[in-house]
């Protein structure tokens, strides 16, 4: 049992270190406003430049810009980058999930034409999943793609949540391209251009204020065949690989989200709350589980390392984690009082951030829905949808719900 | 990184699971509820198993394993309730060896039993040593000890109570502490003058306590530094974490496989989202205890200034964890959940003394808070 690196990690972190420590003076701040253009230049940029020191992509194959290593050189790297406080990457979205999606999924054309740029932050990409109306059972998504005589599709619908959509060139949608079959199997990933004729972009006001969320309305917009992702009718599939990859981007350093160390600086330096017994407890219980979501990060390091991938019970790590966050976030804030909450705290931030963040990636009661069925191998809920066809599905809800 | 069983590990657990099946220990569990006589006597198990000198050094006779590997035993004991006297047992061998007591090959080889008469180590609240009072959320002084002479003599008074695995044993190392508090480790014999033991049981019948009163009776200081006596008290708090890991998961596998045959309204219960998230989250409560199980041992062998905070931690998780399993697994059941038909009362009662002993789950818990407050970084 050891939390040391082999003499391969030892040398690739050792590099990732040295390039940090003699370019982080140029390197944007960690946390900016999304709706501020030089900030995201800057973070462009900076990307372009983590990539060609071989700190981003880790993961992709070289031939597309990464440098073909495996998921434990990306946690490595991702480690150092958060050790020198600098800036990580811009797109995480695109480089960990929808680049890996286009290597699995999509043709050499399609390859050629988009990871690179993709990689390098000079197009930046935006998930196009969730639906108002299809968000933890995704396969419900609405949004329609008609193929014409010409071949050529016709897209309609509505997308929501789409991080960085305000500022993408592309996005990876999941569109419905038959409602005669069942859900699951009338569906097609399609990449669109975001400056096509016909999207629109608005933004989705969170607590906090800001908008890092967008709303994307498609009106009759037209996409190329070749805009195709792994075949029609192959959607569900395409996603499911791009749903694999989020599991691990979230599976790793996410015990940061608590603020830990800035939570315990902030008690520390508080006399009375230093001595204060249910403050206390509330502080033994959060580091508790963050410290618990660290070792199982480990845990799951291990497994990486011996060339397994980490199954469905990585969410009870987005459970613990968020869960702790938000004990860990109303704590830093009672500490200080109303000024916890000023506009300028991190804390305010935090605590507007937080509530969003439990249904991002699955709600915790769909990650423990799959958990106890996969994991615990209880039977699933009787559902009304299976082997309907998805046109039929609409009638069978308002019967449902009359009933 | 390498947070995963070797297989010498994987040997050592299916070992223990293969040894305490030969004993009937969760009937038993029940039947001394009745008549204390029925707990069974799993020392000469013990002994067989090896398990006195597991941490005992291979220069006196031991083993010479890590805290990990007595915490996967002692889970293996809290999966089956198994009254294995490891908690009295492991943190005395540990006191001894550091000691190079010249007891060690007889405790090696299971001739003699010690049992471990614990202190708390001072926290930033609590700048004493102290020891579980007999009644009271107050915490007493450890016993006071005075040097007899200029040698290692030792004259001690004071009392603790609800001392684990204290009746029967053949020497006892107490963690008193001096006038001017400083800690020391004394070596006594139970039949020594002065020396009063009683034993006791409370509500969970597989643990076997005793109270401990020392009036003017004599011992001898062990040489051993302050680390060794918090290590002991860590010690033991990361193995009755283990133990409670264990029981969390009989609780987990029982209820699962009940949730998936009972069924209600025409399914199994299991499928109903209220159960499968009950149960979902005692799998979430036992992995994040068995991550800061790894912590726990890892910390013990190469970041001992951690293990303070890693073996409160996975305390404080696996001692809540199991009160939320045996809650959970009554629940699942139904009204039979409750009665002495089923085996979950069992593990209810484990797990509601488990959380009152040894300092108890919630100072494990503030002790997490301690530590994390003596490391915080500075204010900028």
């Amino acid at each position: 049992m050891d939390l040391d690196d082999t003499p391969e990690q030892a040398e690739f972190r050792a590099h990732a270190r040295a390039w940090l420590d003699q370019h982080k003076h140029g390197a944007p701040p960690r946390s900016g406003s999304s709706e501020d253009s030089d900030y995201i230049g800057a973070r462009r940029a900076w990307q372009r430049r983590l990539a060609q020191a071989g700190l981003a992509g880790v993961t992709w194959p070289k031939e597309y810009g990464g440098q073909g290593l495996g998921p434990i050189e990306q946690v490595t790297a991702n480690q150092e980058i958060s050790r020198a406080g600098v800036a990580g990457i811009l797109d995480v979205i695109g480089i960990g999930m929808l680049g890996p999606c286009l290597i699995a999924h999509g043709s050499e054309e399609q390859k050629s034409r988009y990871l690179g740029p993709l990689l390098h932050g000079d197009e930046v990409w935006c998930q196009l999943f969730s639906e108002p109306a299809a968000g933890s059972d995704l396969a419900a998504v609405q949004t329609r793609a008609r193929q014409g005589d010409d071949g050529r599709f016709t897209l309609n619908g509505q997308k929501v949540w789409t991080t960085n959509a305000q500022f993408a060139s592309y996005g990876m949608l999941l569109a419905r391209t038959d409602p005669d079959v069942p859900k699951h199997k009338g569906l097609t990933m399609f990449v669109v251009p975001m400056d096509a004729p016909g999207v629109t972009v608005r933004g989705l006001r969170q607590i906090s204020g800001e908008a890092e969320f967008n709303e994307v309305f498609f009106d009759d917009v037209v996409i190329e065949p070749d805009g195709v992702v792994g075949g029609i009718g192959n959607g569900w599939g395409a996603a499911m690989t791009i749903l694999m990859f989020e599991r691990l981007t979230i599976g790793f350093g996410s015990e940061n989200y608590g603020s830990p160390a800035a939570l315990a600086q902030t008690m520390a330096g508080d006399e009375a709350a230093r001595g204060d017994s249910e403050m206390r407890a509330r502080l033994g219980h959060v580091m508790t589980e963050l410290t618990a979501v660290r070792f199982n990060g480990y845990r799951m390091l291990t497994q990486l390392l011996r060339g397994q991938i980490p199954g469905p019970e990585a969410g009870l790590a987005k459970v613990t984690m968020v869960n702790a966050a938000i004990t860990a976030t109303d704590l830093g804030a009672d500490i200080i009082g109303p000024d916890g909450l000023a506009d300028d705290s991190n804390w305010s931030y935090l605590i507007s951030f937080l509530p969003g963040l439990k249904s991002a990636g699955g709600t915790e009661q769909i990650l423990r829905n799959t958990i106890g069925e996969r994991v615990l191998g209880l039977p699933s809920e009787p559902r009304l949808d299976k082997g309907v066809p998805f046109s039929e599905l609409r009638a069978l809800e308002t019967h449902g719900a009359a009933r | 990184m390498n947070l995963a069983l070797s297989d010498e590990q994987e040997l050592l657990r299916e070992a223990a699971r293969g040894t305490l099946s030969r004993v009937k220990t969760i009937e038993a569990a029940r039947d001394a509820l009745e008549d204390e006589s029925a707990r069974p006597d799993l020392w000469p198990t013990t002994v067989d198993a090896g398990w006195p000198g597991l941490l005992i050094s291979e220069a006196h006779g031991g083993a010479e394993l890590g805290a990990f590997d007595a915490m996967l035993i002692a889970e293996e004991c809290g999966r089956v309730l198994a009254p294995v006297p490891l908690l009295g047992l492991l943190p005395a061998t540990s006191i001894l060896d550091a000691a190079g007591h010249e007891s060690l090959p007889a405790v090696a080889a299971g001739e003699l039993r010690p049992v471990y008469v614990p202190a708390r180590p001072p926290s930033d609240l609590e700048p004493r040593w102290t020891v579980d009072p007999r009644s009271g959320a107050g915490r007493a002084e450890a016993p006071r000890a005075v040097a007899d002479g200029d040698g290692d003599a030792i004259v001690l008074d004071g009392s603790v109570s609800f001392v684990p695995d204290l009746p029967g044993a053949g020497l006892l190392v107490v963690v008193a502490a001096t006038q001017s508090g400083e800690p020391m480790a004394v070596a006594i014999t139970p039949d020594a003058d002065g020396v009063q033991v009683e034993s006791v049981w409370r509500y969970d019948a597989t643990r076997s306590l005793g109270h401990v009163t020392f009036s003017g009776a004599r011992g001898t200081r062990l040489g051993v530094d302050v680390e060794t006596l918090a290590d002991a008290w860590y010690l033991a708090n990361a193995l009755i974490a283990a133990e409670s890991i264990g029981s969390v998961q009989t609780c987990l596998d029982v209820s699962v496989e009940y949730a998936k045959e009972r069924h209600t309204f025409g399914r199994a219960i299991g499928s109903y989202q209220s159960i499968k998230h009950e149960l979902t989250e005692i799998l979430r409560r036992l992995e994040n205890a068995r991550g800061l199980q790894y912590y726990a041992g890892w910390a013990r062998e190469s970041a001992p200034q951690e293990f303070p905070l890693a073996a409160s931690a996975v305390r404080s998780a696996a001692g809540e964890a199991l009160d939320f399993a045996a809650r959970a697994m009554i629940n699942v059941h139904g009204g039979i959940g409750a009665t002495w038909e089923h085996d979950a009362p069992l593990f209810f009662r484990r797990a509601e003394l488990s959380r009152r002993l040894l300092g108890g789950t919630h100072d494990a818990t503030d002790r997490v808070a301690a530590e994390t407050l003596r490391t915080a970084p500075a204010a900028s």
